[in-house]
């Protein structure tokens, strides 16, 4: 379980994250859906011990993070949003310092990290320098090396960010296996579609502060079940209707509106923060 | 419990430091080479320093500059985890205390700066010169490696990019290199000189060194002094690793 209790950071007068609070319950999976520069990295970092923080608190697993940093530090694999990994060691190498730094002892990190490898499709680069990997690899491997110490809590801050399409998929497969297997997983991201695809709830964060919190379908139920676009001077607006056949009749009586549609996660998100995501 | 990880820091240095031996004998040897043949056969064997040959009177100075320079030379390393790999980022999300780690890169520091002492030896075996090694000067070197792998660490903690550090390599070691009782004596400087001198940690380390390999008991104090900056330059590394969290 993941609790955030007014959680500040701020550099000079820049509140980076702004009181945030909120509960990520054993085994969900959570989304932190905001634009770039929205705080979603530094709260992550914050509470995996990279960034100090400049108010309020959190606790993992129900170690804090300012009393018990080693013991909230047990508790959590983190995957950042760029490739942290050493290049000139192998895969087998970073797993090992990984478990090694965790305090695992040499059997269960020789037989963990060949589960791990195989897990993520590659046992057979074991011996291979990471630098002869590519980008999806890392990346796989990335999350390979976060589960080696089997976390409790898994942080993952943008994991496919920069990624083709398919391999993005794969990752999206991995991580719901890892939930499936009673990880709690706190993402970021600022694809919706992800967030709309793998969370069981999502924050949308903008300018350091939550500004919606829910499951996916509860906050597109907020704005409304269908919706249609029309052009105009600004760009595009939309229209929200709670129904399809009260839609359906706007659009007909509408000139030059768009294909109506249902509601999706981006129009909760760019309803509720009144914002787009850049 | 406080010092988990530390063989995590140390083996991952290692593993690095065996994969690029080859590049780091090379590195370690240039400069002493064009030191030793531009210096030290230059200067024959007629001008004699304490009773000694010049190249025998170089030779501990090169042991203790390279101990600095290799020890020093974990700046780099931790500077390329920190801004261009990130692994830094491993080391302060696992749960391991700030000592684990500085210890972990001291220790890699120091055991570059010891293989450095070796390949220095070699040399100068190749140059003619043996050198008295006795356990006061595998002391002196090993406390001066101590010290300057803890003020790699503590630096690189303090700079924000590489440029900072290609900086204070230029204002911190290339001077200390010169100037520490490396090349000359420095009963030949003037008294002023000289009391700047021996503020220089390397200046204590050089002296230290020299005395033994010649045979001759070092002075405690340039112990004392080696011992005593190490560890308040360790103490601050301790504290720029935790600030290092921003």
């Amino acid at each position: 379980m993941i609790v955030i209790d007014n959680l500040q950071k701020r550099y000079g007068k820049l509140a980076a994250v702004d009181g945030v609070s909120l509960t990520v319950e054993a085994g969900e999976l959570f989304a932190y859906l905001g634009p770039n520069g929205a705080g979603k990295s530094t709260t992550i970092k914050i509470l995996t011990g990279l960034t100090r923080l400049s108010g309020g608190g959190a606790s993992l697993g129900g170690a804090d993070i300012r009393t018990d940093p080693i013991g909230a530090k047990r508790q959590c694999g983190v995957v950042m949003q760029h490739v942290n990994l050493d290049n000139d060691l192998t895969l087998a190498e970073n797993m090992d310092i990984h478990g090694r730094l965790f305090g695992m002892d040499a059997p269960s990190r020789a037989a963990r990290a060949a589960e791990l490898l195989d897990y993520v499709g590659l046992a057979e680069r074991t011996g291979s320098l990471v630098s002869t990997l590519s980008g999806g690899m890392k990346r796989r491997l990335m999350i390979a090396r976060a589960l080696m110490h089997r976390p409790r809590i898994l942080f993952l801050d943008e994991p496919t960010v920069g990624l083709d399409a398919d391999i993005r998929r794969r990752i999206w497969a991995l991580i719901k296996t890892i939930q499936g297997e009673g990880t709690t997983v706190f993402l970021t991201t600022h694809y919706i579609e992800e967030a709309e695809f793998l969370a069981d709830r999502v924050a949308f964060i903008d300018r350091g502060k939550i500004r919606a919190l829910d499951t996916p379908a509860a906050l597109m139920a907020r704005v409304g079940a269908w919706a249609f676009d029309r052009l105009s001077e600004g760009g595009m607006d939309t229209e929200y209707f709670p129904d399809h056949e009260t839609a359906q009749r706007a659009v007909t009586a509408c000139d030059g509106c768009l294909t109506l549609r249902r509601v999706n996660l981006e129009d909760a998100f760019l309803t509720l923060t009144g914002k787009t995501v850049r | 419990m406080m010092l988990h990880g530390l063989g995590a820091v140390f083996l991952r240095e290692m593993i690095l430091l065996k994969r690029r031996f080859k590049r780091y004998v090379v590195g370690v040897a240039i400069s002493p080479v064009l030191y030793l043949v531009a210096f030290g056969t230059a200067m024959g064997t007629e001008a004699r320093f304490d009773g000694h040959t010049y190249l025998e009177f170089l030779l501990p100075g090169l042991v203790a500059m390279t101990t600095m320079t290799q020890a020093y030379g974990t700046a780099t390393e931790i500077n390329i985890a920190r801004f261009y790999l990130h692994i830094f980022e491993e080391f302060q999300s696992a749960p391991i205390s700030n000592v684990a780690y500085v210890l972990g890169e001291v220790f890699s520091g120091m055991t570059r700066a010891l293989l450095g002492v070796l390949v220095i030896l070699g040399l100068g075996a190749a140059f003619g010169v043996s050198l008295h090694t006795g356990p006061w000067f595998w002391l002196a070197a090993a406390l001066n490696a101590f010290a300057f792998a803890s003020l790699a660490v503590l630096l690189a903690m303090l700079v924000t990019g590489h440029g900072d550090q290609a900086l204070l390599n230029s204002f911190v070691i290339t001077p200390m290199a010169f100037l520490g009782g490396t090349f000359f004596p420095l009963d030949r400087m003037p008294e002023w000189a000289q009391g700047l001198l021996y503020a220089l940690p390397l200046t204590h380390a050089s002296q230290a060194i020299r005395a033994d390999a010649f045979g001759q008991p070092a002075l405690w104090a340039h112990f004392a002094v080696l011992a005593a900056v190490g560890v308040a330059v360790f103490a601050a590394a301790l504290v720029s690793v935790g600030r290092a969290r921003d």
